[in-house]
This record gives structure tokens, sequence and C-alpha cells, in this order.
């Protein structure tokens, strides 16, 4: 499998065993963030255990999880914004993760699900990324990554993997726009938001992306604003807005601002 | 995502966290658990020039101590020391592992490995694991390529990131928001933002180790810390509450 490829795995596969991760976590710091897979359709007739608060595959309870990002597609690209608030269980456990992985100049990756999940998928998608453009000198297309972020994870499903990332890029066709997530989902699209806040950002973008022609300035306000928005009424959300904007030379980092910053400037603008 | 808010033996707790009846029939499953809890705090600051890590030494399981001077920082490099906490016998091993790993980096680049890079090779090691993971809590204190303070904070699957200060382990919790107000200076308006420097950090890191053995059960008995420079490490170690 990919994974024993990369790590000289000199550790027993107990990957039956592991199945059901226990945690008897009273550190708490376990940093999931963002949409969880649903993965409660297996039949299980063991019992639950004094510890059943698991979150194996066989998961019962079904978990919000903390995160909002988002990501449309409009003239001059592709916007993409995310918060940075990463929770474990009510307890925050940062406030300034990023959870947009530059996986290349011209190719970014949203997380959301398990932060450790998504940093390590997309960091070997950046790695087959660069082996394509050796191999074939040529860069590689966005719906190209995005399958090969999709075909490495396929091979782990049921397994408890819970990433839901959107593979944002530009490439020979125009902007590209892909929502792949640990379940085998791969979605082409104008438009996704991924977690908790999602469809507080939903709103905010649907009615802003009415009018035809934004410019950039007008993309990244309603990319921020729809965040905030998300964070303001999402306990899970929060922290800061990060934004960036994918344009035909690659991506750019267009703004970090906190939330809180932005709440006073939005209220002043009320004024 | 859950908080596990019993204890280790809570044979008496249900799922909710409220006790259970004593006359509960019916069939149980047990099963035989590779992990323990045995308890301990790890802080991280990283100062201009400087990094703190410090631990508490009680290592104790269920409602005992098995040892008052067992301290959770490790040695890695001259330049980076990492603390665990959470399961003992994962911490051990898996320092065994980064040990190994660092020798065969100094014998085949001839250099020794920077904070940066140990950091970035934990989260391989710990993803390695990802379906059997190692149950620990890390956080490396270190000095960078340039010299300033790094801390790098882990979750038990390897996702990582940099951090200016951080509290991991059974009184995280407690920890975390203290450092947020007095090195984050979160909250706070009209104060001046005055960078810290090493004496104000240690003492710093002494207090906020004396509050968190008032309220956690499992932090105490000493206080452990790392300091790390340009001219070395240096250990200091500190009386905690032993109750």
């Amino acid at each position: 499998m990919a994974l024993a490829s990369v790590l000289q795995s000199e550790s027993v596969d107990f990957s039956n065993y592991g199945r059901q991760r226990h945690g008897f976590a009273s550190g708490l710091y376990e940093a999931e963030l963002g949409l969880e897979s649903v993965g409660g359709d297996r039949l299980s007739f063991a019992l639950s255990t004094s510890c059943s608060n698991e979150d194996g595959p066989d998961r019962k309870i079904e978990f919000l999880h903390g995160t909002t990002t988002l990501a449309f597609k409009f003239q001059h690209g592709v916007i993409v914004a995310v918060d940075s608030r990463a929770t474990a269980g009510s307890y925050i456990a940062s406030q300034t993760v990023k959870k947009v992985i530059e996986i290349n100049p011209y190719l970014l990756g949203t997380m959301a699900g398990g932060a450790a999940d998504c940093s390590f998928w997309e960091r070997l998608l950046a790695r087959q990324c660069r082996v394509y453009e050796l191999r074939n000198k040529e860069r590689i297309s966005v719906a190209a990554a995005s399958k090969l972020l999709a075909n490495m994870v396929y091979q782990y499903k049921g397994m408890g993997l819970s990433m839901g990332t959107m593979v944002c890029g530009w490439d020979k066709t125009g902007p590209g726009l892909y929502y792949v997530d640990s379940e085998g989902n791969r979605v082409c699209g104008d438009l996704f938001a991924v977690g908790s806040g999602s469809m507080y950002a939903y709103g905010i973008v649907d009615s802003g992306l009415k009018q035809k022609d934004l410019t950039v300035e007008e993309a990244c306000d309603l990319g921020r604003r729809a965040i905030y928005q998300a964070t303001y009424r999402d306990a899970y959300s929060g922290g800061q807005v990060n934004l960036y904007h994918v344009h035909s030379e690659g991506w750019t980092r267009v703004s970090q601002s906190d939330v809180l910053m932005l709440h006073q400037q939005y209220q002043a603008e009320k004024a | 995502m859950k908080i596990c808010l019993k204890i280790v033996s809570g044979h008496f707790y249900g799922d909710n966290g409220k006790m259970k009846e004593y006359h509960y029939t019916g069939p149980v499953e047990h099963r035989f658990s590779p992990y323990s809890f045995n308890g301990g705090t790890v802080l991280a600051v990283a100062g201009e020039d400087f990094a703190i890590v410090a631990s508490d030494t009680r290592l104790s399981e269920g409602y005992s101590i098995h040892s008052r001077d067992s301290p959770k920082c490790y040695k890695l490099t001259n330049t980076t020391v990492i603390g665990c906490s959470g399961f003992h016998g994962d911490c051990l091993t898996l320092t065994k592992i980064i040990d190994a790993r660092l020798k065969m980096y100094k014998h085949s680049n001839n250099k020794s490995m920077t904070s940066g890079a140990i950091a970035a090779m934990l989260s391989t090691i710990l993803y390695g694991r990802r379906f059997f993971p190692y149950y620990v809590y890390n956080i490396i204190g270190g000095l960078d390529e340039e010299g300033k303070g790094a801390v790098y904070s882990f979750d038990p699957v390897g996702s990582y990131q940099r951090d200016t200060y951080k509290a991991g382990g059974s009184a995280s919790a407690m920890l975390q928001p203290l450092l947020d107000n007095q090195i984050g200076f979160k909250n706070m308006e009209g104060v001046q933002h005055l960078p810290l420097n090493q004496e104000k950090a240690v003492q710093l890191v002494k207090d906020v180790f004396i509050s968190a053995a008032e309220r956690d059960v499992y932090t105490g008995d000493a206080l452990r810390i790392c300091i790390v420079t340009k001219e070395g490490i240096k250990e200091e170690t500190v009386p905690l509450r032993k109750d």
C-alpha cells in the first residue's frame, strides 16, 4: 500500500485490531476538524464497551465537526477561504491552524476532517505531482491531481480515514475545483463549502454570486464575509480567516484576518 | 470528537459520565486494552533566542502513583528537547525510535537534524501508526536554524504546527488559557506587548505548573525545566505538591 512504501514500517500490521481507536483521553488534543465521513453504516454485533466514545468507523453518534472551508470559481480564477480553529470535543485545541495546504505553486488543498490525514495525504499528493512533472515535463492538471488523491485514499476506504478536501488550481483548461473525500467522492464543481459552518457560508456565497463578473476584490470580500458569518454562528469555527486567490500565474495568499477585527470592521460599516 | 472525562479505571462510570448502577446485569464485553493513561503535563515556550520545555515528573495510573521522578522531557540533540505525555510505554518506544532515526541521519548526512526536520520526521513516524496510534502527546522545543526559539506541537497521529507556546497532557486545558493571556496577551486591551525574556519565561513556567498541580490530580511531585539556548541545554528541578 502507498503508506507502507513511504514509511519503512517496522511495526506489525495491526490494521484489523486497530480499527477502533481507543481514546482514553483526558488529554484532549486529537485536533479533529471539519467534516467527518459517515462511516456508520457497518453493522456491529459487539456490545458497546464502557469506553464506547470511539472514533472508529463503528461510531454511532454523529459529531458535527468544527471547520468552515469554502472555495468557488469565478471569472478570474478560484477563491479559497478557510477558518483556523481546531477543536477536540468542546476544547479549542488551536486557533491558528493552517487549513490550506500549498501542494505546489499552482495547486492548493483545503483541510477538513482529521488534520493529520489531510496534511499527510496532501503532502504525499505534492510528491506525486512533482513526480508527474518530472516524468511528463509538464504541470499536472487539477483533474489528474484530484484523481491521484482520490485513488490514494480509496485504498483505505472503511479504515477510518477522515478527510474532506477541495483541490483548487489553475491548469491549461482554466480554473479547476474538485471536492475529494475519504469516502471516495470526487466531484467537479463551481462552489463548495465543507464543514460544520458550511451551511452559513453557502448562504452568503450563493447570494453574493448572483451578480455575474465579480472583480477579484469583490470575490475576496465575498469569501471573507462568508467565512466570517460562518464563524459568527457556528461555535466550532473561528480564529482567523485565511484567504487565497488562484489565478493563471498560480496562487497568492491574499489575507489573514482575525475574526474579531472583521467583526468590528463590519459593525463600523453598518453604522 | 469526544472528551473522555472519566478516569481509566472507570468501571463505575457509564458512557455519559454518570455513575452506573452497581447492580448492572447483562452481558458486558471485556477486552484487553493495549493503552493506559499515565498522566503528566508538558509545556513548551519559545523566546527570541531560547526555548523552554518543562514537564512534571509524576507517573500515575488510575488512582496510583508509580513514580515521583519520571520526567517527560527527553533531550534529542544539543538544540532540541521533546516532551511526551500520555501512555508511558509509547513515550519510551517513540523516543527510542526518534533517537535511532537521529543517529541514522547523523551517520548518513554528517550533521545533526534541525528542529524543523525532527518535527517533520516525527509527523511521519506518528502517521505510520495511523491505525494503531502512539498514544502520546508530543511537544518539541528547540532552536531553529536562525537561532530563534521554536515550538512544535503534535497530535497523536502526526498533525503538527509551529507555535510560540503550547501546553499538552492532562492539565493542558488549564494551562493553555493562562499562557494565552500571559504570553499571547489575548483578550487584554491597552497592554504593552513586551517580548518574553528568559528569566520571566522560567518564572512563568514555574508559576503555571504550581497552579496546575493544585487542580490536576495527575500533575505534581516535581517540575523539570529544560532551557535550550545556543550555549546548550540547562536543566532545573523545582519541587511541586506531592499530594
